[in-house]
Formats: structure tokens, sequence, C-alpha cells
């Protein structure tokens, strides 16, 4: 009973109270931050209206209550069901769309243990240990909600949207899952809450600077950097994919598709497309920051002191928030930095070279991963077989590029 | 016309593998980012900013000062140095007005009063600021200088009624106007 009472505790206080509020704060920050790179202000207003009580100045907080408005706003809209819509789809897609992202969440750790009234408790919803597949398994389903979403709104623009989403899905999801296999190498473990307290131990995978001793060694460290760091540009780039944002939210893309999947959508049911594509950004971010930036760890070896406190976990539950805040002020400064990509451009990156990419990633990893057990011969034919290998797919890949057309 | 052939550009390595690009890019939004948030992006001080991008706030910040004279805001009467309406009746802005926002009701100056020679003068004259575009074509058609397009621009009101302004509120806006031409008066 009291299990059950905490695994419920546990779901309504991290996905209730620590991440959906990310959501409408990532699209405040969103507008802050785009206002502030475009040289103008942005929302500062809303707040409570003091003169109206008769004080002198109102209070505004630097427009912070700005998302509330705006999900009143929405909810009193009218919530229009155009005619000729399929009605069934049409009214599952939204939940399709914000569902799996949140979801996603009930993997990810928020913090180390905490302990309250003698229970100790983990900062993870679902301590699973395939943590990564479930999130690969469960996001990509979010697809089907733009895509139905895109079918069942039965006008052009719209259909385009979600085919365009679908094709986008597909080119970038095996980049996704091979890129990662170098970094569940490295750990050689699947549960995200021990890759989490390996990286707090042992350092950062992307910042590999302590240890607190048993790790693995410095020389072995800065060899695997390289293919972690191609890995994190890979993961990265395609978790943008995934979000649909900027250089590659060709599903909605205004200029060309109007609104894209959810042009016949109004009030809340297109509140939901917009609070799933916030939400799938807050996990992505979780997920980035727990792979490569050591997750709630505050790193440099402090961690190791604060583990076994009462009050650890919470320090913690704040380094994590802290590190996807500044994740997704990453995302937005993408967004207001790189132009869309041409369709024929993102399939180019996402099959020709993001797919070669990791996969040679993969026998990269492996093979410095292997490399003292092996003797140095075949260390560096392996090596050699990569280098030639990889020289292949590049010259295969200017080779057989589709011709550009013929200037006139 | 010729047939001017635009070469495609030829890119180097450097550029076709885009990271380049793509860091200057970063570079170049957060020193926007950087410049704004510390006062100083680029036009900050022309635009008298508030010190965040290069946006006035406006209710606490005004531009009142840097209004220039040609400036077309609210239109208004105007008296003369010997406070005489300059108006004379002649409706030609309440005929030219495109959007049809004024409305005069003349009346006749009374034979014993000091301008009895002008003849006519508006007994009520009304411009609906609901209406008004602010075209400037009433000044420009009057031929006793008597209506200016003034610098107020902040017109409100919680009615229809409020919007439109009689002739008591033109005047107040107006005020008087010094150095016109004086056609009526022995000071030409």
């Amino acid at each position: 009973m009291l299990e059950f009472a905490i695994i419920v505790t546990k779901i309504i206080v991290l996905t209730f109270v620590v991440v959906l509020p990310l959501v409408p704060l990532a699209v405040y920050f969103e507008r802050r931050f785009s206002a502030i790179i475009q040289d103008r202000v942005g929302p500062n207003r809303v707040g409570i209206p003091l003169t109206l009580f008769g004080a002198k100045k109102d209070f505004s907080f630097f427009g912070l209550i700005q998302p509330i408005a705006d999900g009143v706003k929405l909810f009193l809209k009218e919530d229009y069901t155009p005619d000729h819509v399929r009605k069934g789809f049409y009214w599952l897609a939204p939940a399709l769309t914000v569902a799996p992202a949140l979801i996603t969440l009930a993997v990810i750790p928020f913090g180390s243990d905490v302990t309250l009234f003698g229970h100790t408790i983990k900062l993870v919803i679902a301590d699973i240990g395939v943590g990564p597949l479930f999130i690969f398994a469960i996001a990509s389903l979010s697809v089907y909600g733009i895509t139905i979403a895109g079918w069942a709104s039965n006008s052009k623009f719209p259909f385009i949207g979600g085919v365009r989403s679908t094709a986008q899905m597909i080119s970038y999801e095996i980049a996704l899952g091979l890129s990662i296999i170098p970094v569940l190498l490295y750990f050689g473990e699947l549960n995200l809450s021990n890759i989490v307290e390996y990286q707090a131990a042992h350092g950062w995978l992307l910042l590999p600077l302590w240890d607190n001793g048993g790790g693995p060694s410095a020389m072995h460290k800065a060899l695997m950097w390289i293919p972690m760091f191609i890995s994190f540009l890979v993961f990265t780039t395609s978790i943008f994919a995934e979000t649909n944002r900027m250089p590659f939210d060709l599903p909605e893309c205004e200029t060309e598709l109007v609104g894209g999947y959810h042009t016949e959508y109004s009030s809340m049911k297109f509140a939901m497309f917009f609070m799933g594509e916030y939400a799938a950004m807050v996990v992505g971010s979780a997920l980035i920051v727990t792979l490569f930036f050591g997750g709630w760890s505050i790193g440099f070896g402090l961690d190791q002191h604060l583990i076994g406190t009462w009050f650890g976990g919470f320090i913690h539950l704040g380094v994590f928030l802290a590190k996807v805040i500044a994740f997704i002020l990453f995302f937005i400064l993408v967004r207001w930095t790189v132009p869309r990509f041409r369709y024929d451009q993102l399939m180019r990156l996402g099959w020709v070279v993001f797919f070669e990419a990791a996969l040679i990633n993969v026998f990269l990893a492996a093979l410095i991963m292997a490399a003292p057990h092996l003797p140095l011969a075949v260390t560096i034919a392996g090596f050699t077989a990569l280098a030639i290998a990889a020289a292949l797919l590049i010259w295969i890949a200017k080779r057989f590029e589709a011709p550009r057309p013929k200037q006139v | 016309m010729a047939v001017i052939k635009v070469q495609r550009p030829k890119l180097s390595f450097a550029e076709k593998i885009y990271f380049g690009a793509l860091i200057k890019g970063f570079f170049l939004t957060m020193q926007h980012a950087v410049a704004s948030l510390r006062g100083k992006a680029r036009g900050a001080k022309d635009m008298a900013s508030s010190g965040l991008g290069v946006t006035m706030q406006y209710p606490e910040q005004k531009w009142d000062a840097h209004l220039p004279e040609y400036y077309r805001g609210a239109p208004a009467l105007v008296t003369d140095e010997q406070g005489r309406d300059r108006c004379v009746s002649c409706q030609l802005c309440e005929f030219i007005c495109p959007p049809k926002a004024i409305r005069i009701t003349p009346a006749e100056i009374p034979s014993n009063d000091t301008w009895a020679k002008v003849e006519k003068r508006p007994l009520e004259f009304e411009i609906d600021m609901i209406r008004c575009i602010y075209c400037g074509m009433c000044e420009e058609v009057c031929p006793e200088q008597a209506i200016f397009l003034r610098k107020d621009y902040a017109i409100t009101g919680t009615s229809r009624k409020d919007m439109v302004h009689d002739k008591k509120k033109l005047y107040e806006i107006g005020g008087v106007r010094v150095g016109l031409v004086n056609k009526w008066n022995d000071l030409k």
C-alpha cells in the first residue's frame, strides 16, 4: 500500500509539479530570449494589476504571469471543429502528441535518493533497466499524433505536414538510435539512474575531468571523448528533428504550409499540440543532460558528499532542472539562429550524413574500448579498415549524389 | 535584353560542412542578446530605449519631445492674437474631409460684435475622432488658417460620444496661434 502511495506521489509531483510548469516556462523563455536576440523586449507586462486597487505601480514579475494569461486565452477560445474533418481521429490526434512526451518522463532520474519520514525514495518514477529504449519506443509514438492530425484534418496543407513528419521521423530515428550505442557501450548499462550515478562518480560523459576512484584510465576517457562527441552532435541534432524544432520544423513550417499539421485546430486542441512540442523539448533536453552532461550530478567530485544526506536529493533535483533549463535555452538559441533546412537537405542530412556517421562511430567506439584487450596488430588493422570504410562511404555519397539541375 | 548567367558560388570545404557558419551564427545572436541586455543594442540611444533592446516602453516613456514638426496628430481649431475664432464656417473642411468626420453648424456674427465684418463663425464644430484618419486635408484646404493638426495622438474615450471633439475641446487642444496671416484685423 505504502509502495503504491509513494509511486502515485512521485508521478503526481514529478510530472505535474516539476515538469509541467517547465512547459509554459519554456514558452516564456522562448518569447523573452527571442525578443532579446532581436533587440526587442518581449512579454514583460502581465502581472498583478495593483493599480486597479489603488497602488502606485503594477507588479509584473518580468511578465512571468504571461503563460497563465496565454493558457486562459486558449481555454476561453471557441473550440471549432470544421465540417470536413474525420472527427474521431481529429479528436484523438492532440492527445497522441502530448501523452508520449509525458510518458517518457517515467524513466528519467530527477535526482539522487531522498530520505523523507524515514523512507528512502528514488527520484525516478520507474527505475527500469531499459531506460533509453523505453524513451525511444514511446517518443516515436508522438509522430502518430502529428500524422493522424494531418490526415484527419482532411485538407491539403495539414496532410503535407503529416507526411513530412513521417518521412522526417523515419530518417532521423535511425541516426538517433545508432548514435546512442557508443554511449551505452561505454556505460555497459541501460538503466538511466545507474548511468547518472556512474557519471557522478567518474566524470560526465562530455566532461570527464574527475574520478572518485575505480573508473577507467584518463587516457581511455580522453580517447572515448571523440566518439562521444560525435554521438552528442548526432544525437542532439536528431532530437531537434524528433521534437520538430526549428532547423527541422518542416511539419509545421508556417511559410510553406500555413500552419502545417495543426492548421485546422483551434483553442485547447491547438494548445495541446503546442504543449506536446514543448514537453518533447523538455524531455529531449532531460535525456541529453542525463546521458551526456551527468544528469543530476553537480560534478567535480562534489556529489559523494551529498549522496546519503537527506537533502542531497533536493539539491540534485535543483541542479538537474537548472541543467535542463540551460539546455532548453540552447534549443531556443538554435531556433533563432539557424534557418530552416530545405526538405531535400533534411533528408540528405539524415540518410547520407548522420546515418553513416553514427554507424562509423559505433565501430570507432567499439575499437577504442576493445583496444587494450587486443594485440596491437589487430587494433591497427581495425583502425585502418575503419578509415577505409569511412573513406569509401564518403566517396560513394559524393559519387552517387543526385545531379544538380542543369544551369540555364 | 542580354541574358546574364549567374554562376553558383563555389563553396570551399569549410563552407560545405556548415559548422563554421553555425558557430558564427551563435556568436552573432548571442552578441545581440548580450548587447540588448546591457542596453547597448544598435540604435538604442537614437531610439531612447528603455535599456532592453531598442524598445521604448510606452506608457512610462513617451516620444513626445522627439515628434517632428510635420507630425500629424489630432486636428484642432486655433484662435489668433486677439482671441478671435479664426474659423469663418466656410465648411470647406467639412466637404473635403475624406472620412466625413467634420460637422459644422454655421452661425451669423451679430452686428454689434467687434468682428461683425467677418459675418460668420461656427456655432458648433465637431470632429468625430473615431472617423478621423489624420490626413491633414482640412488643414490644407482651410483658407483662413483656422484648423491645424497638432501633436496630440493619445485620444481615448469610454464611449463613442466621448470621441467626438466639440468646439470647446478643439479650441482647448488648438490654443492660440500667433504669426498667422491676419486678413480681418488691422494688424495686417
